[in-house]
C-alpha cells in the first residue's frame, strides 16, 4: 500500500462517508480519498472491514475504523489540538452521543421507507419521517447548533442526509422546509461552514444518483420515458414504480 | 457534595443491567428505582421524553439515557477500573464491537428465538455469534483479563439468552460451535460486578417461557 497516512475508503453520494469527510475537514487532515465500487467491492475494503464489508473505513497508519460516528470520535479524539467536535462536558457529550444515535437509529432507515414503500404506508413513512425531523428541531430549538454554540458530533451526524432532501421531498412529494423551517434554517447554517459545504455533494446530483441507482437495479424502464427533468416545480410528476418520481414531457 | 445518582430501570432488563455492571465497576452508590413498564412514571416521561424506555440514570439532577451512551458516561466521568480502552484505536474498535452485538448480534437472535429455532434464523444468528467466537481471541474476556465496554454489551448473551433458549427448548449458542463463548458466558455471569445484578434463573425462564408461549 502506499504512503498515505490517511486514507479514506469511501462512496461519493454516501451520507455515512460526508460525516468523515466533514470531520477530516474540520481538522484539517490530509489524507488519501478512495472512490469504492460498491458493485464490485475491492480487496482492500473486505480486507478492511470484513464484518460489514462497507464504507466509510478510516484507515490511519494501516489500521481500520469502520462505522462512521465511530470514525468521528476517533479523528477527534486523535487529532485533539484543534476544533473540537465533543463537547467538553461529559454530561452535554452524553448529549451529543444519545442525538447521533438517534439520527443513526431513526433518519436512514425511515427515509428508506419512503423510497421502497407505496400507498399508505409510503404516506405513513412520510409522517414518521416528518416526526422524526420534528424531535431533531425541536433538540435545536433557539441555539445555533444542536449542543449550543459551536458546531460538533451531532450536528455532523445528521447535517449529511441534508444533501438528500431534496430526493426524499420529491419521491414523497411534501417539502421539509415548509415542515421544518428551523431545520432547514440550522442546515443551511452548517452550510456556511467550508467543511460542510466542500463535502456535501450538490442536491440535484444525488437526485440524478439516485434516479441511475433505481434504474440500474430495474425499479423503472426508462426506455419509456421520452424525457426526464430533475428539476422544475412539483406539477406534473407520475410516480412510474413505488420507489420512483420521474417528471415526465411528452 | 456527594453526588446523587439514581437508576431508573426495570430488574430483569439486559440494558439496565449494563448501567448497573458499569456503576459497579465504578464503585459508585446509587438509588435504583423500579419502573413499572406499562404504567411509566412521569419522571421517566420527563427524563426520557423522546424514547420513554429505561434504563434512565439521573446524576445530580442531569439524565442521561441509551444504556451504551449511559455506559460511556460512567467511564467519562469516573475514574477507576476503566471500561474503555484508552488507545485512541482500541477504543474505536471497543466501540465497533459494541455497535455489532446492538445493531446486528441481539437482532438476529431475537430473530431465532422469535422464529422458536427456525433453522435458516437460528443459522444467521449462529454467523453473527461466529464473528464473536473469533473475537475473543483466547482471551477470557472481550476486554482481556477484565472485563470491557463490549463485554458489558453483550451482557444479554452471557445470561438472557441461555434463560430463552431453556424456555424455547432451542439451543442457539451452543458448546459445540461456540466454545470460547460459552466460557466467557459462564466467566461473564461469575464476575462480582455482574452476579447481583442478575435476576434469579427461574424468574428469567418463567418470564421466556410466558412470552413465547411455552408455559
Amino acid at each position: 500500500m502506499g504512503g498515505s497516512e490517511v486514507v479514506l475508503l469511501d462512496f461519493w453520494p454516501s451520507m455515512f462517508g460526508m460525516r468523515v469527510r466533514i470531520a477530516l475537514a474540520e481538522k484539517g487532515i490530509e489524507y488519501e480519498y478512495k472512490e469504492q465500487d460498491l458493485g464490485n467491492k475491492s480487496p482492500l475494503l473486505l480486507e478492511m472491514n470484513p464484518i460489514h464489508k462497507k464504507i466509510p473505513v478510516l484507515i490511519h497508519k494501516g489500521k481500520p475504523i469502520s462505522e462512521s460516528c465511530i470514525i468521528v470520535q476517533y479523528i477527534d479524539e486523535t487529532w485533539n489540538d484543534k476544533s473540537p467536535l465533543m463537547p467538553s462536558d461529559p454530561s452535554v457529550r452524553a448529549q451529543a452521543r444519545f442525538w447521533a444515535d438517534y439520527v443513526d437509529k431513526k433518519v436512514y432507515e425511515t427515509s428508506k421507507k419512503i423510497w421502497t414503500l407505496k400507498g399508505e404506508e409510503h404516506e405513513n413513512a412520510k409522517k414518521e419521517f416528518i416526526e422524526i425531523l420534528k424531535v431533531l428541531e425541536g433538540q435545536i430549538g433557539e441555539k445555533p447548533y444542536f449542543m449550543g454554540e459551536s458546531f460538533g458530533y451531532a450536528d455532523i451526524a445528521l447535517v449529511t442526509f441534508y444533501c438528500w432532501f431534496y430526493t426524499f421531498e420529491t419521491l414523497g412529494n411534501f417539502s421539509i422546509e415548509k415542515e421544518c423551517p428551523k431545520l432547514i434554517a440550522w442546515a443551511k447554517r452548517c452550510m456556511q461552514r467550508e467543511s460542510v459545504s466542500k463535502t456535501l455533494p450538490d442536491s440535484k446530483k444525488i437526485y440524478d444518483f439516485f434516479i441511475e441507482m433505481k434504474t440500474k437495479l430495474g425499479h423503472v424502464d426508462m426506455r419509456h420515458v421520452l424525457k426526464v427533468e430533475s428539476f422544475g416545480s412539483f406539477e406534473g410528476d407520475v410516480f412510474l414504480e413505488p420507489c420512483q418520481l420521474v417528471r415526465i414531457r411528452y | 457534595m456527594a453526588d446523587e445518582v439514581k437508576l431508573y430501570g426495570f430488574r430483569g432488563s439486559p440494558y439496565g443491567c449494563r448501567v448497573e455492571i458499569a456503576l459497579n465497576l465504578k464503585g459508585i452508590e446509587y438509588e435504583f428505582i423500579q419502573e413499572d413498564l406499562s404504567d411509566k412514571s412521569a419522571d421517566l416521561i420527563k427524563y426520557n421524553p423522546v424514547h420513554k424506555k429505561i434504563p434512565v440514570l439521573m446524576h445530580n439532577g442531569k439524565p442521561i439515557s441509551e444504556s451504551l451512551v449511559v455506559v460511556e458516561y460512567i467511564d467519562d466521568v469516573w475514574k477507576g477500573v476503566p471500561i474503555l480502552p484508552r488507545d485512541a484505536h482500541e477504543k474505536a474498535r471497543a466501540r465497533f464491537w459494541a455497535k455489532f452485538i446492538d445493531d446486528k448480534c441481539i437482532p438476529a437472535v431475537f430473530k431465532a428465538l422469535g422464529s422458536h429455532g427456525q433453522e435458516q434464523a437460528v443459522a444467521e444468528a449462529q454467523e453473527q455469534l461466529q464473528f464473536l467466537e473469533n473475537e475473543l481471541k483466547g482471551n477470557k474476556f472481550f476486554g482481556g483479563d477484565n472485563i470491557n465496554l463490549v463485554d458489558i454489551s453483550a451482557t444479554y448473551l452471557a445470561y438472557w439468552l441461555g434463560g430463552a433458549e431453556e424456555a424455547i427448548g432451542i439451543k442457539v449458542l451452543t458448546k459445540d460451535k461456540f466454545p470460547k463463548l460459552t466460557e466467557w458466558c459462564e466467566n461473564f455471569v461469575n464476575c462480582q460486578t455482574v452476579k447481583d445484578t442478575l435476576i434469579p434463573r427461574e424468574i428469567l425462564v418463567a418470564f421466556y417461557k410466558k412470552r413465547f408461549g411455552k408455559a
